[in-house]
């Protein structure tokens, strides 16, 4: 489900970023009023831990396939909420650094759609609820598998919402979602039962860890409210200040309405706008506004000399790439050998 | 298994490469930083019908595979495992656009070109990615991200579990090799050891934590972390990254490969 940054567009990855930025922020605030020094080792270890238990191979009886758990979910009932969404952030971010699993743009998007449902949702609003009447195996199951089965559900609904906002995806909202929700409500649903059977065994064997979760020892209560109105601030503010950039910007959103429109409110708008505007659709190779048209009509490349023009260039570009590459490399080499 | 021991073996490897001395490597952490970031943004800041002014990007990742002295193979091979998962999304784009275009007489959807975009485009991003922590290393880009005023309490625990993620994969590789040996043949751990193999490892994570608590303590933890003095940037670095960031943005607004068409073709 990690998303990548090839996938989202600048608006869309900066106002996620300042959402889980604004989150964040109010998890390290509530950690730091707990005042547990202890907990930070802890978070640390639990997130190296998740990393390496999501390459476990939990075989799922009668299908020969196999299902891993997402750790979400086990770092909030572990280490509360707040440790845990930090502990799923570390994890996804060292997941995109060293892996390309998950852009780095793309993290906002991430470490909402993994951690904040499974942490300020799923954990606080189902999970708790349902064990705070008391810890048996059955109430174990129930929780785990229903927290497990909504969070996934909202971070898939999530990663569609984002990727059609981004504008990179042709496909259509409906196909899009009938396509995530029920890979995710399978996923899930093995997932749920992967985390029933580790908690269930964790409160067996050390019920003094999950009690001093549940009762809010480490953990404080989630005060959703405020992570909710942050959020939403973060949101609009970023989501707005890059809308407007994009506005002025050549292959923004409007600009290609614009074009497409031939005319209206960004005709009168910066003389920059339209000076870039002139360059780019003289240079702009299979530019998006040509093809506009109706959905049935086939639309021609007019101008063969510009498509050639693009062919040609991009050619020269990797040559000169390749050639620049191995230059540097030969000296490099050259260099060692005179210095030996 | 061999999926644990693949990931052990690429996190040593890109933090070998980040122990390299080149000119890359002794850029300021901070600069190489701010620069992917931009780079980032400039890249995906594209239309999804851009093809021909995103080649130019390849500078970048071009230069700093040669001048760090990176290998190119290793970084290549991750970036093929993980194009498939992004182009599962892409794949559909030339069904469900109904548009066709029509070039140099051959006639096909307009979803190609978004799909050939989509490639080009995580090529760049995933490639510069992995080349920032190659060339980076963690440590230091813990201390560019601390520079940022991003919480300490955040940038210790991300220390801690990128410290802790080879010793945690040890640890698993050997319990899922020592389940193997009991249980030859089998596909993944069964259904009664669900609970107990993954509970062990958290019950085992919990008694490690505390011992590295304790043992952080006898050398004088406080809850405070201290990750070093960072260098100030010098001319060198803010060189480097005026000069990058006027190239992304220069190439944002000229097509350059499209410039160097045209002049070659006479097209200007």
């Amino acid at each position: 489900m990690h998303m990548a940054d090839a996938l989202i567009s600048p608006a869309v990855g900066g106002a996620m970023w300042a959402a889980t930025g604004v989150v964040a922020v109010y998890s390290i605030k509530k950690i730091q009023d707990d005042l547990d020094d202890k907990k930070v080792p802890l978070m640390g270890v639990m997130g190296a831990f998740v990393f390496a238990a999501q390459m476990i191979n939990f075989a799922i009886p009668a299908t020969g396939s196999s299902g891993h758990i997402g750790g979400g979910l086990l770092l909030a009932i572990l280490l509360g909420p707040y440790a845990g969404f930090l502990a799923m952030s570390s994890v996804l971010l060292i997941q995109a650094l060293f892996f390309g699993d998950g852009g780095l743009l793309a993290f906002g998007c991430n470490v909402f759609n993994l951690g904040f449902y499974t942490c300020f949702i799923a954990y606080p609003f189902i999970y708790k609820r349902l064990i705070n009447k008391g810890i048996t195996a059955k109430r174990i199951f129930t929780a785990s598998m229903i927290s497990t089965l909504i969070g996934l559900q909202l971070g898939a609904f999530s990663v569609v919402i984002e990727t059609l906002l981004s504008g990179k995806t042709e496909l259509p909202f409906i196909t899009f979602v009938m396509l995530m929700q029920p890979i995710h409500l399978a996923i899930g649903f093995v997932e749920g039962l992967v985390s029933a059977a580790v908690i269930t065994f964790v409160w067996k064997e050390r019920p003094e860890i999950l009690e001093n979760a549940s009762m809010g020892v480490a953990i404080g209560n989630v005060s959703i409210k405020k992570v909710f109105i942050g959020f939403a601030i973060a949101v609009i503010l970023i989501g707005g200040v890059f809308s407007l950039f994009a506005s002025s910007n050549p292959d923004g959103l409007e600009w290609s309405m614009y074009k497409t429109a031939g005319k209206t409110e960004l005709e009168a708008s910066t003389r920059i706008h339209d000076i870039l505007s002139t360059i780019q659709s003289k240079t702009a190779f299979l530019p998006d506004y040509d093809f506009k048209t109706n959905e049935s009509e086939i639309v021609t490349s007019t101008d063969i000399g510009t498509s050639t023009s693009g062919l040609v260039g991009g050619a020269l570009t990797l040559i000169l790439l390749a050639f620049i590459g191995f230059g540097i490399n030969v000296i490099k080499r050259r260099n060692k050998l005179s210095v030996k | 298994m061999a999926s644990i021991m693949n990931s052990l073996y690429n996190m040593r490897l890109l933090d070998d490469l980040s122990q390299k001395d080149t000119f890359v490597h002794r850029l300021h952490p901070l600069v190489k930083l701010l620069a992917t970031v931009v780079y980032l943004t400039v890249v995906v800041s594209f239309g999804r019908y851009e093809i021909s002014s995103l080649l130019v990007f390849l500078f970048y990742p071009v230069l700093i595979f040669a001048f760090a002295e990176i290998p190119v193979v290793p970084i290549l091979k991750r970036l093929f495992i993980i194009e498939p998962l992004i182009i599962g999304i892409g794949i559909l784009n030339p069904i469900f656009d109904h548009q066709f275009i029509t070039f140099y007489g051959i006639e096909f959807s307009r979803g190609w070109v978004t799909l050939f975009s989509i490639i080009i485009k995580s090529g760049l991003t995933v490639t510069s990615a992995l080349l920032l922590v190659a060339t980076t290393g963690m440590d230091k880009l813990s201390g560019a991200m601390r520079m940022l005023k991003i919480p300490r309490i955040f940038i210790m625990q991300l220390l801690l579990t990128y410290r802790y993620i080879t010793v945690m994969m040890e640890e698993v590789a050997r319990t899922l090799r020592a389940y193997s040996l009991r249980a030859p043949n089998q596909k993944g751990i069964h259904r009664s050891a669900w609970g107990s193999l993954a509970g062990q490892l958290i019950l085992r994570t919990f008694d490690r934590a505390q011992r590295i608590y304790q043992s952080m303590c006898l050398r004088g933890y406080t809850g405070e972390y201290n990750i070093g003095r960072q260098s100030p940037m010098n001319l060198y670095d803010l060189l480097y990254l005026t000069v990058w960031c006027l190239f992304f943005i220069i190439a944002r607004i000229y097509n350059i490969p499209f410039i160097i068409g045209s002049f070659v073709t006479g097209g200007i």
